[in-house]
């Protein structure tokens, strides 16, 4: 930065630039020094690139029913066939293809689902926490409410009451994942609140907005983003029970929890059809779990060397 | 004698202690009528044990709380709380530069943080002006870009009072500024408040319990107990000669380097009663061994005895 003097003044717009580059460099050093995290990574990225080229990917099409092949194995086992690598399901459709479309919806629900549970959640929190009183009590005692309830239950009596689909089944998943936040952050506010670098930016003065946003929302970010990547897996688990029990994903859409779920019946007869879909989900949860450790890591400063 | 910058009359704060449903809300008088001049150059040394209001004092002085009762003000004028005016004049420091610091934030953007909240200067200016209070406190400009966690104990206390002196403040509140940290780093930042002081005539309120480093660094000194300041004077005088007898136990308590000197200690028998529930009269009187039925029965007021002011019926020869 020294040799900057010597060199015309640059325009605020590329100091900017500059200290973004700088940002993400020095982000993706100590993101990159965690193994797991960047394998992690770049599974959601295939899993991303996956499900948005679908189309190009799937050998079938997801929904086609082949009535002469129901129930096939993968391709390597006696009776397979290269046609279907993954087998086929009770009615015939591609397993494989439907894996790969079902990637878009899997990652969508997910990511909507943390998204709204952490937006909602992480806000309600800071302001209960910074706020305490009255408040606080009001809103703590409403996500007690919530949490009394089985989480599955309450997601289910909501999707009644707003009508079956998985838009709806996303806001339920989100609603009932709340809580947890609200109550992750809260806690960490109410750690930090009293700190006394947070009092020393009040008596520089820094409104309540800036303090609850600036100072002490990104010291309380570490456990909120380990949790989010494991309500990720619960967002996609909760979604396919619901598919399950007719109030999310309708079929034939091939979602992963629903083809779970439509395999049950076929687990001793043909473990294919409900070990890929599992498989795709766990590889998912696990890849977006070493991703959340590897980002609360290179989140942290305290990590950070000279 | 200049004109003071910051002068407080009886400034009060109560604590209302809720005891459960059945019971009366207890009242804690956590500092109970307070009054002091800062003034430029000059710095006023508050000392007691701890529990005795020292650190309410800074908050109010800081206007992080405001006072139950009492006046502050500013330039002669009525301290108003969280104003701008009262933010550019009175910054504080803290104990603890572990907790004192964002462990988020890196150097430059903790001291560029009072400009940004109060000035429209853009970043470059905010910059030069970091690295100019930087080199101000001994840090080198190549901290700018690393974090509190990467310093010790020391550079932190440097970064804290550098951030404390971003909004050309004219006085500085140090609760405890050196307390927390070694030996020689206590002599290092003490010698680095003093050259401050005389570069920019900051007017310090020096809250502290070592009266080691009260005796090196105040002009004046304030003995406080139980939220009640017991005897104010010039160091030099009080030092000298004790008048009351809480001040006197305290200075026998201080170490001295000279082994051939005798020293007498005195020794306080009991525990600072619970603020909660003060003794009546005087509140020193339990633990006095110059007590008399006046003193359990009514507070003594402030006065000026010889040179320093005393709150005792029975000041010390």
């Amino acid at each position: 930065m020294t040799d900057m003097t010597t060199k015309p003044a640059p325009s605020a717009r590329q100091v900017k630039r500059q200290t973004r580059n700088r940002m993400l460099a020095e982000f993706w050093f100590y993101f990159s020094e965690n193994r797991g995290a960047v394998i992690g990574l770049f599974v959601i990225l295939a899993l991303v690139v996956v499900a948005i080229f679908a189309p190009f990917f799937a050998p079938h099409e997801p929904t086609q029913q082949y009535r002469d092949a129901l129930l096939f194995p993968p391709a390597w086992q006696d009776g397979g066939s290269w046609e279907f690598i993954l087998g086929t399901d009770a009615v015939g459709r591609d397993i494989l293809s439907r894996l790969i479309f079902g990637a878009r919806f899997s990652l969508f629900i997910g990511v909507v689902v943390v998204g709204l549970a952490l937006l909602g959640g992480v806000s309600i929190g800071l302001i209960a926490g910074y706020f305490r009183g009255p408040v606080d009590t009001v809103i703590m005692r409403l996500m007690d409410v919530i949490l009394a309830f089985p989480s599955l239950l309450l997601a289910l009596v909501m999707v009644a009451v707003l009508g079956p689909g998985l838009l709806n089944a996303m806001i339920a998943i989100a609603i009932v994942l709340q809580p947890h936040f609200v109550r992750l952050t809260r806690a960490s506010v109410l750690n930090e609140l009293n700190r006394e670098y947070v009092i020393s930016a009040r008596v520089a003065g820094a409104s309540p907005f800036y303090l609850m946003t600036r100072t002490i929302l990104p010291n309380c970010l570490g456990p909120v983003i380990v949790q989010a990547t494991l309500s990720f897996s619960n967002a996609i688990l909760d979604a396919a029970a619901l598919g399950f029990l007719g109030m999310g994903a309708q079929p034939p859409t091939p979602e992963w929890g629903t083809m779970l779920a439509e395999a049950r019946e076929f687990i001793l007869r043909a473990w294919w059809v409900v070990t890929f879909p599992g498989l795709a989900i766990l590889i998912t949860v696990l890849a977006i779990n070493l991703m959340g450790d590897g980002l609360r890591d290179a989140l942290d400063p305290k990590l950070k060397r000279t | 004698m200049s004109k003071p910058v910051v002068f407080g009359q009886n400034l009060s704060r109560y604590y209302e202690v809720s005891g459960g449903v059945f019971k009366k809300p207890g009242l804690v008088k956590a500092l109970d009528g307070a009054s002091f001049t800062l003034e430029p150059g000059k710095t006023l040394a508050v000392v007691g044990e701890s529990g005795c209001g020292k650190s309410t004092l800074a908050r109010l002085v800081s206007m992080i709380e405001p006072p139950s009762g009492g006046t502050l003000e500013i330039d002669g004028k009525p301290a108003v709380v969280g104003s701008v005016e009262h933010r550019k004049t009175v910054q504080i420091v803290f104990q603890n530069p572990f907790g004192s610091l964002n462990p988020r934030h890196k150097v430059g953007t903790i001291l560029e943080e009072p400009l940004r909240l109060n000035t429209d200067m853009d970043a470059q200016a905010r910059r030069k002006r970091a690295e100019e209070t930087m080199e101000r406190v001994g840090l080198r400009l190549e901290h700018y870009e690393r974090y509190p966690h990467m310093f010790s104990g020391g550079q932190r206390q440097r970064i804290a009072i550098a951030r404390a002196l971003m909004l050309n403040p004219r006085v500085l509140v140090l609760d405890e500024p050196v307390s927390a940290l070694d030996l020689s780093i206590q002599a290092q930042v003490l010698n680095l408040l003093a050259d401050l002081q005389d570069e920019l005539g900051l007017a310090y309120m020096f809250i502290s319990h070592d009266l080691s480093v009260v005796k090196h660094i105040a002009n004046e000194v304030m003995v406080m107990y139980l939220g009640k300041v017991v005897e104010a004077g010039k160091t030099t005088d009080l030092f000298e000669k004790p008048r009351h007898p809480y001040t006197a136990a305290l200075l026998s308590a201080t170490p001295k380097a000279d082994p051939a000197k005798k020293s007498h200690r005195i020794m306080l028998t009991g525990e600072l009663p619970s603020p909660l529930n003060p003794p009546k009269g005087c509140a020193f009187n339990p633990r006095c061994a110059y007590a008399t039925e006046e003193c359990r029965r009514s507070a003594p007021k402030l006065e000026a005895v010889g040179v320093t002011q005393v709150a005792c019926f029975h000041p010390l020869g």
